[in-house]
């Protein structure tokens, strides 16, 4: 290597040269491939609030999609259905001080620290949307585990409180230990379950392995070696099925509020 | 450019002979975190070893230029636009596995290998034959970390490819599966057992005492 390419000169014009090139590279990449991206995500979760109400069938999931849910907004506080907020993005409102509200740690049971006040909730009809007769009703929920935030859909009856379906969709639990709780044949354990007691409190318990009673409306068998995943489990239910969860929208589901439209 | 023979020492040579991970020891982060499935640690090799062909290429495209002051940042800016372009494909096109991998993606930059094989082959040798020793080395690490995910996968999940092999107990079968394969220790106990088949057939690696 000759002395000169170590001049100041000649140091800031390769550095500054390879910046621009690099920099032009990593951002053309970025835009020109986030169309593609933002489908792939969409599309994931469809898939999932499709797969958690099982109506998910054929690959076509954007008619499927279309043609079974609605998705509408909640006000976490008061339980109300509200209109879509602008520009409205879940995962974005769960971290912005404007749309969320931060949880006193004594409340903050699922270690999510703060709550987005507009939430998601998804209508799913089996005959199409069109005929008007609900048949689930999908809440995103999520809280951490061990060593990560796992994201769930929660399939409930029109009643309020019957599960009809949990699917993890995102984790980063120990693959095969804690992981498991993405796993189909554990999530099965909850269908037919209720979420709340006949006062309206949540009432899921995951148990020991093992220890769940057969003809108990409330436990499911946690996951064996992934203790802390499964009580964030627990935790996850616990907040979202209670008063600063879904909590008074479940309450006004439980009262009729969906009949009258 | 080089003669066939070189070529071949080039890109066959980081397999058994000179393997990046089983000799130099190099990039043994990675092989310990996503070898838990084989889908994910293939698309890791993948991503790797495109990784590091193509940042050998460019770096040894301007070796000439590089002020030797600023040529380990000058490595690093090139390899991490490489990496971040590869996790953006991945995103837009192979989204499920993207999901999985995460973080490990983008912890390519850090590899050890990709790093090892910028400064020490590609800063003096042509862009052609950097290429090919980047696709070498990144073959020399997909043969242990396939190595590892299989004997991970099939001894810890009772599957290879997400296909079942053994059923396990808890779904009905024989197979009770060993937990500890699922867990990074695992991997220090297999790489290590790879090197040591390794050096029993090929005494010139043994280390002197």
């Amino acid at each position: 290597m000759s002395s000169n390419n170590d001049s100041i000169s000649k140091t800031l014009i390769v550095v500054i040269s390879l910046c621009l090139v690099c920099a032009i590279i990593v951002s053309t990449a970025a835009v020109q491939l986030r169309p593609q991206q933002n489908a792939n995500k969409q599309l994931d979760s469809q898939k999932n609030v499709l797969a958690v109400t099982g109506l998910l069938s054929g690959s076509d999931i954007d008619a499927l999609y279309n043609k079974h849910i609605e998705e509408r907004y909640v006000d976490l506080d008061t339980g109300e259905l509200v209109e879509k907020p602008k520009d409205y993005d879940y995962r974005k409102a769960m971290k912005d001080p404007a749309t969320s509200t931060r949880l006193p740690a004594e409340e903050d049971i699922a270690s999510i620290k703060t709550r987005a006040n507009v939430a998601p909730v998804y209508f799913a009809y089996n005959d199409g949307v069109a005929s008007g007769e609900l048949s689930a009703i999908v809440l995103p929920i999520h809280g951490y585990g061990l060593w990560s935030t796992m994201h769930a859909f929660l399939a409930l009856s029109p009643d309020g409180t019957t599960i009809k379906g949990v699917n993890y969709y995102e984790q980063g639990e120990t693959a095969g230990l804690g992981g498991e709780v993405q796993n189909p044949k554990w999530t099965a354990q909850f269908d037919g379950k209720k979420l709340l007691d006949q006062s309206g409190q949540p009432a899921i318990k995951v148990v020991k392995p093992g220890n769940a009673a057969a003809d108990s409306a409330f436990e499911v068998d946690g996951l064996s070696g992934a203790t802390l995943t499964s009580n964030g489990v627990q935790y996850t239910f616990d907040f979202w099925a209670g008063a600063e969860g879904f909590g008074p929208f479940l309450a006004k589901v439980r009262n009729g509020a969906l009949n009258n439209g | 450019m080089a003669n066939a023979k070189e070529i071949k020492t080039v890109l066959f040579g980081p397999v058994f002979a000179n393997n990046p991970i089983a000799l130099q020891v190099l990039g043994i982060c990675s092989a310990l975190a996503v070898t838990t499935k084989m889908d994910k640690a293939l698309v890791m090799c993948i991503a790797l070893t495109l990784v590091t062909a193509f940042s050998n290429f460019f770096i040894s495209l301007i070796r000439n230029h590089i002020p030797s002051s600023v040529r380990i940042i000058v490595q690093m800016t090139i390899i991490a636009s490489l990496v971040i372009v590869v996790d953006q494909l991945l995103k837009a096109f192979a989204y499920d596995v993207a999901k999985e991998l995460s973080v490990f993606v983008g912890l390519i930059i850090t590899n050890c290998i990709v790093m090892g094989r910028a400064e020490a082959f590609a800063m003096k040798s042509a862009p052609g034959i950097s290429f090919l020793d980047g696709i070498g080395n990144g073959l020399g690490y997909s043969v242990v970390l396939m190595t590892v995910a299989f004997i991970r996968e099939l001894g810890g999940s009772g599957t290879v490819f997400g296909i079942e092999i053994m059923p396990l107990v808890k779904d009905g079968g024989w197979y009770q599966p060993m937990g500890i394969l699922l867990m990074p220790p695992s991997a220090f106990i297999i790489i290590a057992g790879f090197i040591w088949v390794l050096r029993t057939f090929r005494t010139e690696q043994v280390e002197k005492a």
